[in-house]
């Protein structure tokens, strides 16, 4: 554990870029409810397909972002790739090796951050204990150098923004604010001096004028202690401050991925179109957007999932480029893990813009 | 690039400087989280009164040994008249066998209470346990506890208590046995309801995420926010469990050597009390039964209503 | 001509912990067919003032000041005429579409019976008019007969829409009405609801937190901290060119994508909103102001004029030369 700031480095840039987390052929189907009965007789439900078939890597100290809409399964990915759920198939490699058996351990290396600051603490904890907790469920009693339990949490806090650390020990989390208790959340990943954070929605529950100074602080650690983020969110501007690269997912499957600047000001698939087109701004409020539902995991559509929905596909242009056809029928293989711009439309292998 | 140190976050008010150790400091913050409840607790004039009716009975029950010599319980020992009416000699009058009434209610209380808290443990443990189990590993295992817990629920207790005691034999331990066995699937529900809406709590994912096992998760999560709900529901148990033994004894299914209120008044009746018109020997325990239950009903609600600040307002 | 005016409006909860100052003193006008847009934190106030437009407050609530709807005091109404301009006069449409359907209940039922309780209109005439709104709402008619349940949450809402216009209200005050919606969904009902409000001339107050939504609907923003309104005007000058620090900080947080000054630079404010039983001396933003000085520690500024058809309360748009000065340091 080092305190020390390591010299930023942009990870997309540089060629050699080192995978921390490689997820491959990710898998994750949910059961729909059954009654009691059936349920004791072994019956299941409809199975909904809400991560079919991911590969992503997470590169060393890059801020990936990850964006869709709900039930696009960009929250099913990241828990599974904590482990908080169980894949169909698929593997999930920290450096280099699967998980397996080793859990506990990549448990010290991968934290968490949640959407809901207020929920993630248990209000019967002191802020002490809720920081602690990470250092007493892996019997940690000292630092690599020797600190203390106390000094390890005190440093967790001021590194969080809780400053002076000592003030924040005795409080419940009903007795902070919202944006202090994310910070509170924070410094209860960084106490494990992780190499991951996965953060689910980090500032959608913040109020606006705080939502800043939380994502800076992921920055910040990004810089100074080299974390790699994995960021899930459907909020594209959030995504423009923060992330290096942006993967889209769409009905289980990364659409579109690539650098952020590539992917939010030149997008390449007609869905990452039609959700910058609704992120709001000034006279954006007559621009043409899709209609309909999000879409429904229980029944994935052939061809191209987002065919039924695809501007492109409703105006004819597929018609008249000759694509229409493979839209409708084909089905699109998986997006591989790599660094460049990708994107899984038939429309752009031929070129075109959305 | 050079990134500006986050901004200072100020926490208020600022508690005095403590060099302790942390677990001391938490020790002291939950002996003020107590304080805060008991101040809360203080003003509620029903839980007041509750508490202080059983102040008294506790107080009698365990001084009972003091107060009363133990060997004038023993009918062969007993030096009074039977059947007097309240006098100077005998407060509350004598019982067939001429002991005194005081003496058999003070010692009856200590029956009744040791009865209605053991046999609430019995209730809170197998409830307990049986409602984490169902509410956190829910699927099978949930089905399988629901269908048994919902068996006990609708099975008219009074029978099966019946059944049982007359099975096991009529011994103090086997009455609570007997209570306990039959009251603890009400708390079950209670207990997996609240452990599966706390089972949801973002919170137990993020201990998850941290890497905690089942046992921490329990252990850390789960109960310490599922007890403050079943706390209150506890001491209902108490007044519960007291009646059940009281109704167990008047069937006749009581342990007869140990003197609770219910054994007496099942002698009242067997010795025809009613009809001779020995109202002494019939109404003070009587009374006991009712003043305790009430008591405990009185705290059990005051709690309810501090614990669960969502009654706060009701 | 104006539908909605409120002059010198203060909102003061009473408690068990005491008096909680929750509006301190805020004057809006909305003319026909104006959105107006109120931004600002969650407890800034700005869902108390669509309450007490409505009278929808706590009975103990203290309201002071005045509340003219179509020229109208609503603060000096019976009983039996607030029953009355509650849903003819002026609706609302809530966050949480699912808490403000009764689940029991069909989702037409309850538009007509919106309709019937006030204009007293038969059970056909309703049907026809219920009929009438789905379709404006965008929902199918075969939806008429659906429990809340069976809808969407963009349903749901596209059902509080039509409830809201169900009797030709001149005021409809939207609380929040995207928040709990998805992206897509989100810019399907703004869009909804933009669209009726220009074909039915609507006069509009729009509240939420999230100040690019309001920028995309409003004619002119109000920008609400601490129970007062601390800049207010055209909604594209507002968000573009703010002149407070806390405008300036709001509109951070929802950067425009290709704007180089956000990328890789989240920015926000420190420290957080105060508690209205404990208000700051001096300018109530003063302790988490970037740019404040000496004087915003004494001096409470009200609204100074700050360019065409534009207020600020700062010290530094303070027409005096010293501000003149400093307002030009002000600028990030």
């Amino acid at each position: 554990m080092s305190a020390e700031a390591v010299p930023a480095r942009d990870a997309t840039a540089s060629g050699e870029a080192r995978a921390i987390i490689e997820v491959r052929g990710l898998e994750v189907g949910f059961e729909g409810r059954v009654g009691v009965l059936a349920g004791l007789l072994g019956r299941r439900g409809a199975r909904a397909r809400a991560v079919d078939g991911v590969d992503l890597d997470l590169y060393e100290g890059e801020v990936l972002a990850l964006a869709g809409e709900s039930g696009c399964g960009k929250t099913t990915t990241a828990r599974a790739i904590m482990g908080l759920l169980r894949p169909q198939a698929g593997e999930i490699r920290f450096e280099g090796r699967p998980l397996g058996r080793r859990l506990r351990a990549y448990r010290r290396e991968v934290q968490m951050v949640f959407q809901d600051p207020t929920g993630s603490l248990n209000p019967r904890k002191t802020i002490y204990e809720i920081v602690a907790e990470g250092l007493r469920i892996h019997r940690i009693s000292q630092g690599p150098n020797g600190e203390t339990e106390e000094e390890l949490v005190a440093r967790a806090l001021s590194r969080a923004g809780l400053r002076p650390p000592e003030r924040f020990y005795l409080l419940y989390p009903h007795e902070l604010s919202g944006g202090q208790r994310q910070r509170v959340v924070i410094a209860g990943a960084l106490v494990l001096d992780p190499r991951v954070i996965v953060a689910d929605e980090p500032v959608s529950n913040l109020d606006a004028s705080v939502r800043g100074e939380i994502l800076a602080l992921l920055m910040k650690l990004r810089e100074e202690l080299r974390i790699s983020i994995l960021v899930v969110t459907h909020d594209l501007g959030l995504a423009w401050t923060v992330a290096d690269r942006v993967a889209v997912m769409y009905l289980g499957r990364i659409v579109e991925i690539g650098p952020a600047e590539e992917v939010l000001q030149r997008p390449r698939h007609p869905y990452t179109r039609a959700l910058l087109d609704v992120v709001p701004e000034a006279g954006g409020i007559d621009r043409p957007i899709l209609s309909g539902e999000p879409p429904d995991p229980t029944r994935v559509p052939n061809g191209c999932r987002f065919h039924p929905r695809c501007p492109a596909v409703a105006s004819g242009r597929a018609a008249r480029l000759g694509i229409e056809e493979r839209c409708r029928t084909v089905p699109l293989a998986p997006l591989p893990a790599a660094q460049d711009h990708l994107v899984a439309c038939y429309l752009a292998e031929l070129g075109e813009r959305p | 690039m050079a990134i500006a140190e986050p901004p200072v976050v100020q926490a208020e008010p600022p508690p005095p400087p403590t060099r302790r150790s942390a677990r001391a400091i938490t020790w002291a913050r939950r002996r003020r989280a107590v304080a805060a409840h008991w101040r809360v607790y203080r003003r509620n004039r029903q839980g007041m009164w509750g508490l202080a009716i059983l102040l008294i009975f506790i107080a009698l029950a365990l001084a009972a040994p003091l107060l009363v010599d133990e060997r004038r319980l023993e009918p062969a020992f007993s030096t009074g008249i039977p059947f007097q009416p309240p006098s100077a000699d005998a407060w509350l009058g004598t019982d067939k066998f001429g002991r005194s009434m005081v003496d058999l209610l003070v010692y009856g209380a200590r029956i009744s209470l040791l009865v209605g808290f053991t046999a609430t443990v019995g209730t809170m443990l197998i409830g307990s346990v049986v409602g984490i189990a169902a509410g956190y590993y829910g699927g099978r295992i949930d089905a399988l506890l629901n269908a048994f817990t919902n068996w006990f629920l609708v099975l008219p207790w009074i029978v099966l208590a019946i059944v049982l005691a007359s099975l096991l034999g009529a011994t103090l331990f086997n009455i609570i046995l007997v209570i306990a066995i039959t009251s603890w699937a009400g708390t079950a529900r209670l207990v997996r309801a609240q452990t599966l809406t706390v089972k949801e709590r973002p919170y137990v994912e993020r201990a998850r995420a941290l890497g905690a096992g089942d046992w921490h998760l329990i252990t850390r999560h789960i109960l310490p926010n599922v007890f403050p709900v079943i706390f209150a529901n506890t001491v209902l148990t108490v007044a519960l469990s007291i009646l059940s033994e009281t109704t167990l004894s008047i069937l006749g299914l009581g342990d007869p050597n140990s003197v609770s209120w219910g054994v007496i008044i099942e002698e009242s009746f067997s010795s025809g009390a009613l009809t001779a018109g020995y109202w002494w020997w019939l109404i003070p325990p009587g009374v006991c039964i009712v003043l305790v239950t009430l008591a405990f009903t009185m705290c059990g609600y005051a709690l309810d209503e501090i614990l669960n600040p969502r009654l706060r307002e009701r | 001509m104006t539908i909605l005016t409120t002059r010198g409006l203060r909102v003061t909860y009473r408690t068990s912990g005491g008096d909680v100052p929750a509006v301190r003193g805020v004057d809006l006008t909305i003319g026909k067919g104006e959105v107006l847009g109120l931004a600002g934190e969650s407890g800034c106030g700005k869902s108390t003032i669509a309450g007490a437009i409505l009278r929808l407050l706590p009975a103990s609530t203290k309201i002071e000041g005045q509340i003219l709807l179509d020229g109208e005091d609503v603060l000096a109404m019976r009983p039996s005429r607030l029953r009355a301009v509650r849903w003819t006069g002026a609706s609302i449409i809530f966050q949480g579409a699912l808490h403000g359907l009764n689940p029991v209940q069909r989702v037409g039922d309850q538009i007509a019976e919106a309709i019937t309780v006030h204009r007293q209109a038969s059970e056909r005439e309703a049907a026809v008019r219920v009929g009438e709104l789905l379709e404006q709402v965008g929902l199918p008619s075969r939806r008429i007969a659906d429990y809340p349940h069976e809808l969407s949450g963009g349903q749901r809402q596209r059902v509080m829409i039509a409830m809201a216009l169900a009797c030709n209200p001149s005021l409809v005050i939207a609380d929040e009405p995207t928040t709990a919606l998805d992206v897509m969904v989100q810019a399907q009902v703004l869009r909804l609801l933009k669209g009726l409000q220009r074909e039915l001339g609507l006069a509009m107050l729009f509240i939420t937190h999230d100040l690019s939504v309001l920028v995309e609907v409003s004619d002119r923003l109000a920008i609400m901290y601490a129970g007062r309104i601390v800049e207010e005007g055209p909604a594209e000058g507002v968000f573009h060119d703010p002149r407070h620090p806390y405008t300036r900080a709001l509109a951070a947080a929802f950067p425009e994508i290709g704007d180089e000054r956000f990328r890789r630079r989240p920015s926000g404010l420190g420290g957080d909103p105060p508690d209205p039983q404990a208000l700051p001396a001096g300018c109530t933003f003063h302790p988490r102001c970037p740019d404040a000085f000496d004087e915003c520690r004494r001096v409470d500024p009200t609204l100074y004029p700050a360019g065409e058809g534009r207020r600020a309360a700062c010290l530094l748009v303070q027409p005096t030369p010293a501000g003149a000065e400093r307002a030009g340091d002000g600028q990030p």
